[in-house]
């Protein structure tokens, strides 16, 4: 239980410290790897990325595009894993009961 | 009941506190066409297998089947998840693939890397059709099998299941981007020499993708001990456990 209170506290200190510095930095920073490392490469040695064939990278359409597939992906992951979990309970009730 | 309440309020609070997503995977255009067809080449036969693994299992039990979209949606979702690292400045993501391979094996870890690259190939702007089997390589071929063989290894010389999970999380994250540091020197180096540009790129990586990798051995650790001790007959299933190590 007491791991459980440290651990979730740490996560809360770790989570608000990230993204309060984040909030409050220019927005250059916390750039990706492939803008920092990646692309920056690249371009010294002659090569750009080119648009993607869908460009949803425009305005918000992208954090709009993000927060969609991390919704959806978001459920799928929580049906299989009650599908997995459920199942398994399913069974002990099953037994438990004398269905099996 | 109050520390899950407690963690599902900071989950939600992260979610609204997203930033702007960067896409990590190499881009679109980034690789000149010779290289993009030769990453292409060498990932379709993992992606054939995949697909073969994938209809054998089926026809012989669907009880996986729940795992493999479970995993599925986890890398999508992971590989998907920019995270700063304060220590770097930057953000990046885990792959996922640590935990698929192990749980999956490589074959259809592979499969479901590549239908989730393309998806956001596709539409969220990360990583590129043209850089697609680049990206198999380094995320589903490499990460799988660096998880899965690391896993494997560890589990024979009867390691802990937790410290098993943890370093093939870790080595699977390490693997994809040593590859995809390959795979950028060698397409865009020009007339320059491989090796500086290599370990150029790959000491670049290093401040963001270390802690990230150190992430990543966490979340492999945690998922496989969590599903062995929920469901340990599908570990035994899909060959992670010996039956004489399920609970």
């Amino acid at each position: 239980m007491k791991v459980q209170i440290c651990g979730t506290i740490i996560l809360s200190i770790f989570l608000l410290l990230t993204f309060n510095s984040q909030l409050s930095t220019a927005s250059n920073k916390w750039q990706g790897v492939d803008q920092t490392v990646v692309e920056k490469l690249a371009k010294e040695h002659g090569r750009e990325a080119r648009k993607p064939l869908i460009n949803t990278n425009q305005g918000d359409l992208l954090l709009f595009v993000f927060l969609l597939a991390g919704t959806a992906g978001g459920f799928i992951a929580g049906y299989y894993w009650k599908e997995l979990i459920g199942n398994k309970r399913q069974k002990v009730k099953d037994k438990e009961y004398g269905n099996l | 009941m109050k520390i899950k309440s407690l963690k599902l309020k900071v989950f939600i609070l992260s979610l609204f506190t997203a930033s702007n997503a960067h896409a990590m995977h190499i881009s679109e255009g980034i690789l000149p066409l010779n290289w993009a067809a030769l990453w292409f080449a060498i990932a379709v036969p993992f992606v054939a297998w995949g697909l073969y693994k994938l209809k054998k299992l089926s026809s012989d039990d669907l009880s996986f089947k729940p795992l493999v979209g479970l995993m599925t949606a986890v890398v999508f979702i992971i590989s998907c998840m920019p995270i700063p690292v304060p220590t770097a400045g930057t953000c990046s993501h885990p792959t996922g693939t640590g935990i698929s391979g192990t749980l999956l094996g490589p074959a259809i870890s592979i499969l479901i890397t590549a239908v989730a690259l393309l998806i956001q190939a596709l539409f969220l702007a990360h990583g590129g059709l043209s850089t697609w089997g680049a990206d198999i390589v380094s995320m589903g071929v490499m990460g799988s099998f660096a998880g899965f063989l690391t896993f494997r290894v560890l589990r024979s010389i009867k390691v802990n299941i937790a410290v098993s999970g943890f370093m093939a999380g870790l080595l699977a994250d390490w693997a994809t981007y040593a590859t995809t540091s390959v795979e950028l020197a060698s397409g865009i180096r020009g007339d320059s020499a491989f090796m500086p540009l290599f370990t150029k790129i790959l000491i670049a990586f290093i401040p963001t993708q270390l802690p990230l990798g150190i992430l990543e051995g966490a979340m492999t650790a945690g998922m496989v001990t969590l599903l062995y001790k929920k469901r340990p007959d599908l570990l035994v299933k899909m060959r992670v456990l010996k039956p004489e190590e399920a609970i």
